[in-house]
């Protein structure tokens, strides 16, 4: 197989698009995230924020362009493997019937790895629910349901963690609870983090940097002060 | 009533034919009444029905003198047309009539080789063709609901399919609730037939051997050879369509192809 590798960046992408029956959903994106930092996506509904993180985790295929992840051209990783690393959490948690423990044990056993009961509750305690393994996912509140969305994504050891508007199906309380959450993670793991949302003073609270799409294309991309208020 | 009327056999039977397809759309007059519109589907489905059985019975009373092989060109004939119906159930899934039609092929096609060796079915064109069409239909039927079951559950289930995807599950592990809840639905009739035989329905082939005088016992254990016969064609046939159609809606990085919209 023949590897090409580059340096620095975790991730990193090239001319990345998508058309679709000749919609552009996302066109010509280039930008790269470094480890340990927050990325944030912002821009308005429909601008191609969701459609750029699909790509990612390639979950749809570009027509054009590709990603780096940790230098290495990702068409060249197992897509299983490559959806470890890049881990995504989606704007509705869609937890599978069982319970909270059943949820993060799923990555781990697609590879046939079983979580020990201690590694479950650093899981659930990194998101605020510990004592949680046992609950019915189906009594949960819309912000722990979303939470352990994010430890049962983390349970695969990601080198970089997707988050697509993770917060935006929530009422206040549990919008703060879930933030909180992410700051935990990406204070204490130093998890590198990509951040999609409609929301700018989330943007500000969560990331160091931002990317704006507009029609699928990067308008503007640096520090969050810089970008967000230019 | 009719006979009171008609003297002529043709006739006879053109009028009970016209009489049933009435009935028919009465039905379809009351489904318009509640907004659902299955005129000109039904319409045409009995017309094309009508034709087409008249046809084969034509083709049946030439077929008489001829050599036992033709029955499997029938057959197989009869294998295509019915992959073709039955991938119509499953709109925008790749490879539909494929999958349709070798599962129907493999389904049907080995019970009836099977049991005709075993020497369950005559290989007689008169009973191999009319046997192994009814086992066919049945096979396109399951197949039917099995590949719109199957489109239905996963259009519906989008999220949690890409959710496993994305947690690094398999293709076929992703979607492996929806092939098995497809399986179980497209046997209920199946099921439901051989549970309710000689309580709740008399089928056609039984009737008919009672009709030319066949002992009612007899009749009757065939007509439950030829039900469990049906079963084994349609449940291998769905075993199979659900399994080639699970495969094809993913594309090889393990993407779903088939989504709302697309």
């Amino acid at each position: 197989m023949n590897v090409s590798v580059t340096s620095d960046p975790i991730l990193r992408t090239e001319h990345l698009s998508r058309v679709v029956k000749e919609k552009v959903l996302v066109e010509d994106a280039t930008f790269e995230v470094r480890t340990g930092e927050v990325l944030a996506i912002v821009g308005p509904s429909g601008s191609g924020k969701s459609s750029l993180l699909r790509l990612l985790n390639r979950l749809d295929e570009p027509t054009s362009g590709t990603v780096y992840v940790e230098g290495i051209d990702y068409r060249q990783i197992a897509p299983r493997e490559l959806r470890r690393k890049l881990g995504l959490v989606n704007q509705r948690p869609y937890l599978f019937p069982g319970t909270v423990e059943q949820n993060l044990r799923f990555g781990p056993l697609q590879r046939g790895e079983t979580l020990s009961q201690d590694a479950i509750e650093q899981l659930l305690s990194r998101v605020g629910l510990k004592g949680y393994a046992s609950r019915n996912v189906a009594n949960l509140s819309g912000g722990e349901a979303q939470r352990v969305s994010v430890a049962r994504t983390l349970a695969n050891s990601p080198l970089v963690l997707l988050l697509d508007e993770p917060t935006s199906a929530l009422d206040e309380t549990s919008k703060r609870e879930v933030e909180s959450a992410i700051q935990r993670i990406v204070r204490e793991q130093g998890l590198t983090c990509i951040l999609v949302t409609h929301d700018t003073a989330q943007a500000a609270r969560l990331a160091e940097r931002a990317l704006v799409l507009e029609a699928g294309r990067v308008l503007r991309h640096g520090p969050i002060s810089e970008v967000l208020h230019a | 009533m009719l006979k009171l009327f008609f003297s002529n056999q043709l006739y006879l039977v053109l009028t009970q034919a016209l009489v049933a397809a009435l009935a028919a759309m009465v039905v379809v007059m009351l489904a318009r009444k509640r907004g659902i519109h299955l005129e000109s589907e039904t319409l045409v489905a009995m017309l094309r029905g009508i034709i087409q059985i008249t046809a084969v019975g034509s083709i049946l009373l030439l077929l008489l003198r001829a050599p036992r092989w033709t029955s499997a060109l029938l057959l197989a004939g009869m294998i295509v047309a019915a992959g073709a119906t039955s991938a119509r159930r499953a709109k925008g899934m790749p490879g539909a009539f494929r999958v349709s039609a070798w599962s129907i092929a493999f389904g049907s096609g080995s019970v009836i080789a099977l049991m005709t060796w075993l020497g369950v079915i005559d290989t007689a064109i008169t009973s191999l063709v009319p046997v192994g069409s009814m086992l066919i239909t049945n096979a396109m039927n399951t197949n039917g609901l099995a590949l719109n079951r199957f489109r239905s559950d996963v259009l519906a289930h989008v999220g949690e399919i890409e959710t496993a995807l994305a947690l690094g599950a398999e293709a076929k592990n992703s979607v492996s609730p929806y092939v098995q809840a497809s399986f179980e639905a497209s046997l209920i009739p199946a099921i439901d037939s051989i549970r309710s035989l000689g309580i709740v329905w008399i089928p056609g082939l039984m009737a008919g051997m009672l009709l030319s005088g066949a002992r009612p016992v007899y009749a009757a254990i065939y007509q439950f050879v030829v039900l469990a016969m049906i079963f084994a064609a349609s449940g291998l046939t769905s075993l199979v369509s659900t399994l080639l159609i699970r495969d094809g809606i993913f594309t090889t990085a393990q993407q779903l192809s088939l989504q709302p919209g697309r």
